[in-house]
């Protein structure tokens, strides 16, 4: 199984007096098509693994392969279009543009790659079909529900057929029952072989993984069994 | 690098020579210089995930065409805050342009309304200086009208000079009252026949004397109105005879009026040509000529030379005030004002899109972190904001423009004028706005683009 991202010693600390080691050396790896939870409660340092993991963030120490690719030895523009082409993220406030349609939205996910300027709104649409949105193209997102606009959320981070998904909090502003239907998206879209690392506090969402770790002052221990 | 399909490059704001991953790269990854090869299938399958090496490292790209589009939205998506936004730049502009129209308009008013006669006159006199003791020596040749005809822009020339008449009185001939007054000190002027032309003086009666009469010397007189009535003369077919002294002339003629030199209306006008042999005159005190429209400052110059080429400085020569400086003075009165008024209007319309951007820099933190996940660098951010403000100067440009045309048009409409516009004023006027968007974006667009995406992400959308 070759292995989507590798952790090697991964480290983060944040300069101050004292100096934060937001996470401690790290060994991780997510193999292609798994289904990763990481949860932990908040200051553990999920937030630090998810900007790591999301190259929105570089490393102290250690060396993260994406893909591959050793990514502490890109460019910030390299680094970007890593983000743009192989990782889709789905975050706890959606972040849709309340002016533009559905369709538009997802439609932005693709501006900033280099090889998509032609067909890109039917791609929007075919994402938008998976996560069964097809009749809601051209509605604007504040007339969306809540579990609806998580959804366009994922068809925006699927368009760009991601190597890695990370979901931040995917069901923290959603009802059980929405919350609920995004995870069994999840489980669909993970069904069909896309690799999925959610990042959450909630013991629910992450026992619904494939695999769990389980990450505490900057410690990341796996679960072996869940509850 | 490759031209996307819709022919924009896209190595667009990033700098130069990014060092391509396969072949200086020291990642232990084995890649190959092979492009990327992504379907361009609508179907966004899983079951297609790329490979995951054997590629090179894609780099993040904002082509123009989506920098244009994103700014587009950005600024349709409220309308009456783009345009509120924009109002003190468009107030700014169309300050600035209005300003500089009517200027423009009202100064060509003056220009127009300038007197045709005055701006058609020149005169020739010899410099102050040129005089010896009491003797008259001038640098003006007797054939001055000869010499300043042959000129390009002039219409007619003449001498003028006042006659010494050691205070010999004037009297006519038939009428003999022995209670009236029959003699009378009347002033002579010499001329040469060019002058009646040049000073545009029509005739009442009979003729001017010409070139014949002046050549022979012939002793004819053209009366001025004044002169006529207080010689009782009042035609010329019965040929009445004038005596200035012992000397008789015939009188040929009598004006009606002239446009210029109204001393001629009270004078008694011989040609200088007898002048020269009954009067002792000796030099010509000053050259009047009459030049096309525009040949004024031409003649002013040549007319000099034309007459002493030896010495042309020896003489001066009047001319009108020129159009342009007429203009340029009433312009710059006019302009100093309103112009200091549009660009304080353009720093407030600035200060107002700064203002705004900044705060919809703050309104936009989740769309920048957002932004910034999808692929976007610091530097796209920084463009994309900067780019917005830009678009709305030179919108806000654009409309102010609009505006201030309408005002110079509508004002010269009310008064009366011929709306006057320099031709780069439309052209330079929206770049003045957009300069002004861009210097208000500036420090908005580095706020937006030092935007934490980690801290942006997290916060309320």
């Amino acid at each position: 199984m070759t292995a989507v991202v590798e952790l090697q010693q991964v480290s983060r600390t944040f300069p101050g007096t004292p100096p934060v080691e937001a996470l401690k050396p790290t060994d991780l790896t997510i193999n292609k098509g798994e289904y990763l939870a990481i949860v932990g409660p908040s200051g553990s340092g999920k937030s630090t693994m998810l900007h790591l993991l999301g190259l929105l963030d570089t490393p102290t120490k250690g060396t993260y392969f994406l893909d591959g690719t050793d990514t502490g030895a890109l460019s910030e523009r390299e680094r970007a279009g890593m983000r743009s082409a192989r990782i889709g993220f789905v975050f706890q406030a959606f972040h849709l543009l309340s002016h533009r349609t559905t369709v538009e939205n997802v439609m932005l996910a693709e501006v900033y790659r280099p090889d998509s300027s032609t067909g890109r709104r039917e791609r929007a649409i075919a994402a938008l079909e998976m996560v069964g949105l097809a009749h809601r193209l051209d509605a604007s997102p504040t007339t969306l529900s809540g579990g609806e606009r998580q959804r366009v959320a994922v068809a925006r981070a699927l368009v760009s057929k991601p190597s890695l998904l990370l979901a931040d909090e995917p069901t923290g502003n959603l009802d059980t029952t929405t919350g609920n239907q995004i995870m069994a998206l999840f489980e669909e879209l993970h069904g069909a072989g896309l690799t999925l690392a959610v990042i959450t506090h909630d013991d629910e969402v992450s026992s619904r993984a494939q695999r769990q770790v389980r990450i505490r002052d900057g410690v990341v221990d796996p679960v072996v069994a869940a509850s | 690098m490759t031209l996307l399909p819709g022919g924009v490059d896209p190595e667009d704001f990033e700098s130069l020579g990014q060092p391509q991953a396969p072949n200086q790269d020291p990642t232990p990854a084995p890649t190959e210089p092979i492009p990327q090869q992504k379907t361009a299938s609508a179907n966004p399958g899983l079951d297609t995930p790329p490979p995951t090496d054997e590629e090179q490292v894609p780099q993040s790209r904002f082509a123009w065409r989506d920098l244009l589009g994103e700014m587009l939205l950005a600024l349709t998506a409220r309308p009456a805050r783009t345009l509120l936004t924009a109002l003190g730049t468009i107030l700014g502009v169309a300050a600035l342009v209005a300003t500089l129209g009517l200027a423009k308009t009202a100064g060509n008013q003056i220009v127009s309304r300038f007197d045709e006669l005055e701006a058609t006159q020149v005169s020739v006199e010899p410099q102050q200086g040129a005089f010896e003791s009491n003797r008259q020596t001038s640098a003006i040749p007797w054939d001055a009208e000869d010499r300043l005809t042959r000129l390009n822009g002039v219409t007619a020339a003449g001498t003028i000079t006042p006659v010494e008449t050691n205070n010999q009185l004037t009297r006519s001939v038939p009428v003999n009252d022995p209670l009236g007054q029959t003699e009378f000190q009347i002033p002579v002027v010499a001329t040469s026949p060019g002058l009646f032309q040049a000073a545009r003086a029509q005739l009442f009666t009979g003729r001017f004397f010409d070139e014949g009469h002046n050549e022979r010397g012939d002793q004819v007189a053209v009366l001025g109105p004044g002169a006529a009535r207080r010689l009782n003369i009042s035609r010329v077919d019965n040929s009445p005879a004038i005596f200035i002294g012992d000397e008789s002339f015939a009188v040929v003629g009598i004006i009606a009026d002239t446009a210029r030199k109204p001393e001629l209306l009270n004078a008694i006008i011989v040609p200088d040509g007898l002048a020269k042999d009954r009067f002792q005159l000796e030099a010509v005190s000053e050259v009047l000529i009459d030049v096309e429209v525009g040949a004024a400052e031409l003649i002013g110059i040549q007319a000099p030379v034309a007459l002493a080429p030896n010495s042309p400085e020896e003489l001066r020569a009047a001319i009108p005030p020129s159009p342009t400086r007429v203009r340029s003075d009433v312009q710059s009165d006019v302009n100093a004002l309103f112009l200091i008024l549009g660009g304080v209007s353009l720093l407030v319309g600035a200060i107002g899109i700064a203002n705004v951007t900044l705060v919809s820099v703050l309104e936009r933190t989740g769309e920048i972190g957002l932004r910034r996940a999808m692929g976007a660098t610091r530097r796209h951010v920084a463009v994309q904001f900067l780019g917005e403000s830009v678009a709305l100067g030179g919108l806000a440009g654009l409309l102010g423009t609009s505006l201030g045309i309408l005002t110079v048009v509508v004002v010269s409409a009310t008064r009366e004028w011929s709306p006057i516009l320099d031709s780069w004023l439309p052209f330079a006027a929206p770049a003045v706005g957009a300069a002004t968007g861009l210097l208000a974006g500036t420090y908005p667009a580095w706020k937006a683009a030092s935007t934490e995406p980690i801290a942006a992400l997290r916060g309320s959308a």
